[in-house]
């Protein structure tokens, strides 16, 4: 179960834990993702930005084997994550943990069973070392006295927090982080923000955040990726990317409305439509 | 040409629909001596789907062995054989209604709440994260699930019986005015070990086929609250649909 019997690479080195190779992905015909190529390095946090409906959660989708690409190689530390069979999959899952937007938390379990849960799902460990485990895990995120509390009587930045303790109870080498800042108040969202960098430091993890957020990103990453048009339209650190003067880079990072994502939806003319009754909506 | 081909899309997508129940419910079995030894998890389902439907079931086996007992009277009347009724009341709720109605009940108390529950965790991303934290969900939630019900049903559908004859016993010897004595001993000598074998059957099948087509609708619901509904819709009509066609084919071979 310990990331220790796990064969990985010295931390701190930059040899990549993710690499994506000339990935192509569809749903429903509908091409997502047409040669995509994403390297994530081990030991930064690395980001995913990029217009609503460019795939970003659809990478994260492939890089955890919840989806195959339909062309291309995804690999994991190494291992093609596509061509694993389930048992295989999840071993390799045992290396990661993912924050889901919502927190994704059991709604039966408390807070404290929650977090207990993985460990007692992977592990026979004796009820009091459960229990300092999950109990330091808590101290990290700073809710160690809502042991006790149910999902529904979280916050979202709480739940979201519980959710991180959850996924970093393993000890993973990959921390996974889908939207965490959406919806938060902005003292939730310092928290959080502080909480991935100094988890991501401390336990020396990779950590990947899908985000839309340009300013937390840029606070927090340390390589940023940005999608749009089913591949790669940017890669580089925060300040290349603001240093971008590419037309996609610039209306993302300064938040225009209208540019190559336009505001519009393909639609018939508009006048057309307005006029006659036998253009159809 | 429209028509022929909205049949031929509607017999492949029967066709779909049941390879993948099939296949899920294999995949359920094959994870399922597993979940049996996760005691904890199936003793809370079973407290779930059949503690939690007792009210429903034992309000219902009064009403219908009430009833039972009324429709008894008066059809053996005609005939001057009202002593019959304790056996008529016991073979009818042993063999067929106890084990029917107990299903079509179950179906739509316990089993709609399994669909709902696991369609919901599956709308909440709590499936995936189970998923993603390596944890197979149809191992955790689904097999103690199943088990529960298949567990609950036919200890449902026996005090749903029990309950009956009470209420056959009530309306016939109390209101009715027969005899006591003649009731209950007439019912024990016609009443045989196979009668009662035959209706634990036949609410074992129907556990499997109703815990079975709950997780599943449950388990493959759309993600939205629209699917969950409907699939908690689809939960109670097939599984009502799957018990009645089971109870003609068990009944044809049993009898």
């Amino acid at each position: 179960m310990s990331a220790s019997s796990r064969a990985a690479p010295p931390l701190g080195s930059a040899a990549p834990v993710v690499r994506l190779t000339g990935v192509g992905y569809e749903i429903n015909g509908r091409s997502v993702f047409d040669g995509l190529d994403v390297v994530i390095e081990r030991g930064k946090v690395t980001a995913i930005m990029g217009p609503s409906g460019t795939g970003k959660t659809t990478l994260l989708r492939l890089i955890t084997g919840q989806v195959r690409p339909s062309r291309g190689r995804v690999e994991v530390n190494g291992e093609d994550v596509g061509a694993l069979d389930t048992d295989s999959l999840y071993r390799l899952r045992r290396g990661m943990g993912m924050l889901f937007q919502n927190g994704a938390l059991l709604t039966d379990l408390d807070v404290y069973e929650n977090v207990a849960f993985p460990v007692r799902e992977h592990t026979r460990l004796p009820e009091p070392l459960v229990s300092r485990l999950v109990l330091m895990k808590l101290q990290a995120v700073g809710l160690r006295g809502a042991a006790r509390l149910m999902p529904a009587e979280l916050s979202g930045g709480m739940a979201r927090r519980v959710a991180l303790a959850r996924a970093i109870v393993m000890d993973p080498q990959i921390l996974i982080y889908d939207e965490p800042f959406a919806g938060l108040d902005p003292i939730a969202l310092g928290v959080v923000l502080r909480l991935i960098r100094e988890t991501n430091d401390a336990l020396g993890l990779t950590s990947i955040v899908v985000s839309h957020d340009v300013r937390e990103i840029s606070l927090l990453a340390d390589r940023a990726y940005l999608l749009s048009g089913g591949s790669v339209a940017a890669a580089g650190t925060p300040t290349e990317l603001a240093d971008d003067s590419s037309p996609i880079v610039r209306q993302f990072m300064d938040g225009l409305a209208d540019g190559p994502v336009h505001f519009h939806y393909p639609a018939p003319d508009y006048a057309a439509q307005l006029l006659d009754a036998e253009v159809p909506v | 040409m429209s028509l022929v081909s909205e049949v031929v899309d509607n017999g492949r997508a029967v066709l779909v629909k049941s390879g993948s129940f099939t296949l899920f419910s294999l995949r359920l079995l094959r994870v399922t001596p597993a979940a049996l030894r996760r005691t904890r998890l199936v003793v809370d389902q079973v407290y779930n789907t059949g503690a939690l439907s007792l009210v429903i079931i034992m309000l219902s086996g009064l009403f219908v062995g009430m009833v039972l007992g009324l429709q008894g009277y008066d059809l053996l009347q005609r005939f001057g054989s009202t002593e019959s009724l304790g056996v008529a009341a016991g073979l009818a709720l042993l063999k067929e209604l106890g084990p029917v109605v107990t299903a079509l009940l179950f179906a739509g108390r316990a089993g709609t709440a399994l669909t709902s529950e696991i369609g919901l965790m599956g709308a909440t991303d709590q499936l995936s994260a189970m998923e993603m934290m390596a944890v197979d969900p149809v191992r955790r939630v689904c097999a103690p699930r199943f088990l529960g019900g298949v567990i609950a049903m036919p200890l449902l559908a026996g005090i749903f019986s029990m309950v009956g004859i009470f209420g056959a016993q009530l309306v016939g010897v109390t209101l009715m005015g027969v005899d006591a004595g003649q009731f209950w001993s007439q019912m024990r000598g016609a009443v045989e070990l196979r009668d009662v074998n035959q209706g634990i059957l036949k609410s074992c099948v129907f556990g499997l086929a109703c815990s079975a087509i709950a997780v599943y609708e449950g388990y493959h619901a759309a993600p939205t609250a629209e699917g969950v509904g409907r699939a908690t819709t689809r939960t109670v009509v097939s599984s009502s649909v799957a018990v009645l066609v089971l109870d003609y084919m068990l009944t044809a071979v049993l009898l």
